[in-house]
């Protein structure tokens, strides 16, 4: 189906860790090598660099190596599946049973899930191996995995810069090489943001394309998980492994799932694609805007129509977003009581344990959040707040439609900037809150996206273009992404850490 | 704290204020699983026992709408004339406890699924329309169990998620009288629906109420306090009676009402304070983004709304119609669905309806009232009273006698003419066999009959009674009647 680069399996040079789940697939099949032998690499190379990286918060070694037994007799019995015997890493805010998921948050240091989620069941069921599960903001608020209750992942490209946020473990643990493809979420750009930064592949579906179902949620309405890979090719496989209707999980679309693969390599000739004005803005990195303008022209080159178009509410995304999405993650967030699970503080009665638990357990950006939604809920305020939210929310989602109606996908940079250096925003939230100022109305909106590698700064660090397209049309973003990264080399590049 | 009124002021008192009163109802729904996940809502059972990660509120999990539930209350509404919303949805009430695992309620705010009905309950023979301002669904709280003495407490979660309704009256409610006929109403209504078992000591039903009080003739409301707390229906009355005349007695004081919660303590028979208006929870209510929308298309809602079983209003004035029984009768005999049922079982085997509901409303009721068996558990069928009144009617056995052959039965089970034949109690309308022992007994009592002869004609009584007591019962006493009259001429 797909066409192969010819790997000298024979040699010594060959690491296993270094290939894409389309080239393990072939070997694994054709019987060349077995799982296990994917795994010693992976571990090989994770004792390797992760000290410099700090990818992960639970490696899960012993479960890997039980799953890749499985693996390996599935693949002799013929019976296996896309990604049998595949390491895949996964975020820690995704349950996994009997195993460790913390959200990166001491409130649940301790927490192992009595249940799997849809997500990593599906994963399952197709015989992957969970390398362990990774560093993200905790719960899954902020744009450099900073706030992890643990530790700061580190850029690969640069150990002294951020891996982007919030699926910072996830993507730098891909970039890395420490697992061959990883499972991220998405609330505002977790998971595109970190993968420009990281040079690497990060695809947001549609909202209710995937299963939220034991995904631990942020902002319920804007949460979606997706895959980090190193090509468009293992995210089209990976979607197709997690996508479709989940009966646990009301929000998840009862609408088929196609085959992605089939979407990749098919022409995109004539297909227009919209540049968005208000998306080439003042301030932004020249390196940014030259490489995302050299992408379209490269998409021009093979027939595609740049077509400019209008998302006027855009500059209302961020403070939307901001309102939204802490409204509900005040909500989410109150189950962290101390009563139940994870972390409990002592306290002299019942109001007093919940706010030492609670002002102990969780971090300083999980507390100014649920602050912030808090209030936008409060009696007095839910309109001005909360409700004008919505109602806004609404507007940026008719800009996308009426934006549709004439082109097939909007075309944008991923992040303003390439990574920044650990600690630069960390001591200004709305600097940090404006890294997802690309990413943030494609959840608002609820339709797909995905971020790709589209080149470099003078730094070396790498630089990501965001294709966005219409509600279930993952597709088409696919497919000209796809055709973007056959003529360009920047998927290929590694950081040597 | 607070001291009993002097009777008689407090009468004329309670003339010149007139209470407005409006009831929020919970009602448990019946349904096999909780609201939003597959777990068992049998009650009684070992605590958290019957939990899942859902209704545990694990991080990461996500609520299931039971379609069940949603059928429940758009029947209950269709039952109580609603209108049935096209487009409703939930939403999060937060607040704190332990007992409520996510740290917020799914229930429903903006758009309730069911709005604007009413139930009409008859007061004083009157019929008063009592408005449903709407029906929304929620989940139920766990419970927290304090035991043990400890300086803790236990959380019981088997009950978190059992689905509720909340039937919200509007204040057109002027009397706990009026209050207690429409709770009554209301969990007949319930029963019929077979969608709550309205058992209020064990909380199936639960029934909160904004009270108030005001000058009669003024058409502005006073400030209301909510009573909570009420878990009996022999409460209901008592706790608002009480909560009236407190109000009144604040006012007369030269006080004022103040918003507030309070709690009906049964043991001590009065409504305490709980908390303020300013300690009143702001509940940050929001569209839960968990679930979708629920859209009820109108074919589904015309579907249950043809399969809504007869309701008590209407079988009543059926019942009136079709069997010629007083409203009274027919009042009593539809306030259960299982009485009406027993009812019309017996009048289909050939009862004669108004005897039937004689039957039914004396002896029977008064037998299961005494072992307080629902007629469910009746012994005694409805074919076997229907067997019981045939025997009667063919003259088989007397009135007298039915009332220990139906005692027998209730006792045995056994059929009527069974019984009648081993007792040996058929019924004497032989007139030689009768003529024969009255004319014993007037041989016996000469002075009696004299007297009779004088004109002491009630002394027939008399007669007959030993005329019966001779014939163990037996005899026809018609025929006892028509032979003595004759002979004492």
């Amino acid at each position: 189906m797909i066409e192969l680069p010819v790997n000298d399996i024979g040699g010594d040079t060959l690491k296993l860790n270094e290939l894409t789940i389309s080239e393990l697939r072939r070997l694994l099949d054709n019987r060349e090598i077995k799982p296990r032998e994917v795994l010693d690499d992976i571990y090989g190379h994770i004792d390797a660099v992760e000290d410099k990286v700090k990818s992960y918060i639970t490696i899960t070694k012993d479960v890997a190596y039980e799953m890749a037994k499985d693996a390996g007799q599935a693949i002799l019995d013929n019976k296996a599946s896309q990604l049998t015997g595949i390491p895949v890493a996964v975020k820690d805010n995704m349950c996994t049973k009997g195993i460790l998921t913390t959200c990166a948050s001491k409130i649940l240091h301790n927490f192992i899930p009595p249940y799997e989620s849809t997500v990593t069941a599906r994963l399952k069921e197709q015989g992957y191996i969970l390398t362990g599960k990774t560093n993200l903001d905790e719960f899954a608020m902020g744009s450099s995995t900073e706030n992890s209750g643990f530790h700061t992942t580190r850029n690969p490209w640069d150990l002294e810069r951020v891996p982007g946020g919030s699926s910072g473990g996830s993507a730098a643990a891909v970039a890395a090489q420490e697992c061959i493809a990883a499972i991220g979420s998405d609330t505002g750009g977790s998971i595109r943001q970190p993968a420009s930064l990281c040079g690497v592949v990060g695809l947001k579906p549609t909202y209710g394309r995937v299963s939220r179902y034991g995904l631990v949620a942020f902002a319920s309405s804007l949460d979606q998980i997706g895959p980090i890979t190193k090509n468009v090719t293992d995210a089209a496989i990976m979607l197709n492994a997690i996508a479709g209707h989940d009966p646990k999980d009301s929000t998840s679309a009862p609408i088929d799932v196609p085959d992605f693969a089939k979407a990749l390599g098919q022409e995109i000739k004539g297909l227009k694609i919209g540049i968005p004005k208000e998306y080439f803005i003042e301030g932004m990195d020249e390196d940014v805007e030259d490489s995302v303008r050299s992408a379209i022209k490269k998409l021009e080159s093979l027939g595609a129509i740049p077509v400019e178009v209008s998302l006027p509410h855009t500059g209302y995304a961020v403070a939307t977003y901001y309102i939204l999405a802490t409204s509900e993650a005040s909500s989410n967030l109150a189950r962290y009581d101390g009563v139940k699970y994870g972390f409990r503080a002592s306290g002299k009665d019942l109001l007093d344990m919940y706010m030492n638990t609670r002002s102990q357990g969780f971090g300083a950006e999980v507390k100014r959040r649920i602050m912030l939604g808090t209030y936008a809920l409060s009696a007095g305020y839910y309109d001005a707040y909360y409700k004008k939210g919505q109602q806004v929310r609404t507007l940026i989602k008719q800009d996308f439609d009426n934006a549709f109606k004439d082109v097939d996908v909007i075309v944008t940079p991923t992040s303003p900037g390439a990574a920044f250096k650990i600690g630069e925003k960390t001591t200004d939230p709305l600097q940090m809150y404006l890294s997802d100022i690309f990413t943030i109305s494609v959840n608002l909106a609820g339709v797909p996206a995905i971020s790709i590698p589209c080149g470099f700064t003078k730094n070396n660090l790498p630089i990501g273009l965001q294709i966005i397209g219409k509600h279930f049309d993952e597709e088409s973003i696919l497919k000209i992404a796809y055709a973007y990264e056959r003529i360009t080399e920047w998927h290929l590049r590694r950081p040597s850490i | 704290m607070s001291q009993a009124l002097n009777v008689e002021r407090q009468a004329s008192l309670y003339e010149k204020y007139e209470a407005v009163i409006g009831l929020e109802v919970h009602a448990q729904m019946l349904t096999e699983t909780k609201i939003f996940c597959g777990c068992s809502t049998k009650f009684g059972s070992e605590p958290n026992t019957q939990t899942c990660p859902v209704c545990i509120g694990m991080p990461g999990v996500l609520p299931v709408l039971n379609k069940k539930a949603l059928k429940f209350a758009i029947k209950t509404g269709l039952a109580v004339n609603c209108k049935i919303s096209p487009y409703s949805r939930f939403a999060r009430k937060n607040y704190f406890y332990p007992d409520l695992p996510k740290g917020y309620q799914i229930s429903q705010y903006e758009l309730p699924i069911c709005e604007k009905g009413y139930i009409e309950i008859v007061v004083d023979g009157e019929i008063k329309r009592i408005g449903i301002t709407r029906i929304h669904m929620e989940e139920d709280a766990g419970k927290n169990i304090h035991e043990g003495g400890g300086n803790y407490s236990f959380v019981d979660l088997n009950r978190a998620g059992i689905p509720l309704m909340e039937i919200v009256s509007e204040p057109d409610i002027r009397s706990p009288k009026e209050a207690a006929e429409y709770m009554k109403k209301l969990r007949t209504i319930l029963r019929y629906l077979d969608i709550c078992d309205g058992n209020m000591e064990q909380g199936s039903l639960r029934c909160d109420a904004n009270v108030s009080i005001r000058p009669v003739g003024q058409k502005e409301y006073g400030t209301r306090a909510e009573v909570k707390n009420i878990n009996s229906f022999k409460f209901v009355e008592k706790a608002l009676e009480y909560e009236i005349k407190r109000q009144i007695k604040v006012v007369e004081e030269d006080g004022k009402v103040i918003q507030e919660t309070r709690l009906w303590d049964s043991n001590k028979g009065a409504t305490l304070s709980m908390r303020g208006k300013e300690e009143a929870h702001d509940y940050r209510y929001f569209p839960e983004p968990d679930l979708v929308p629920i859209t009820a298309d109108k074919e589904w809602i015309d579907g249950i709304r043809t399969k809504l079983p007869e309701l008590p209003d209407a079988k009543r004035e059926r019942f009136v119609s079709e069997y010629g029984i007083p409203e009274y009768d027919a009042d009593l005999l539809t306030s259960e669905k299982a009485i009406a049922d027993w009812y019309e079982d017996a009048v289909a085997a050939g009862g004669q309806p108004k005897a039937v509901s004689n039957w039914m409303m004396g002896d029977l009721m008064k037998m299961l009232n005494e072992e307080n068996k629902p007629i469910e558990e009746c012994p005694l069928s409805p074919e076997q009273l229907a067997g019981m009144l045939k025997l009667m009617d063919n003259g088989t056995i007397s009135g007298k006698i039915a009332k220990t052959v139906f005692e027998e039965m209730y006792r045995t089970r056994e059929n009527a003419d069974e019984i009648v034949k081993e007792k040996g109690l058929i019924q004497i309308s032989d007139r030689g066999e009768i003529e024969k022992a009255i004319d014993d007994i007037l041989a016996k009592s000469q002075k009696e009959v004299e007297r009779y002869n004088a004109g002491d004609e009630k002394l027939l009584g008399f007669f007959v009674g030993q005329v019966m007591k001779a014939t163990k019962g037996k005899a026809n006493p018609q025929v006892v009647n028509d032979i003595l009259k004759k002979k004492l001429k």
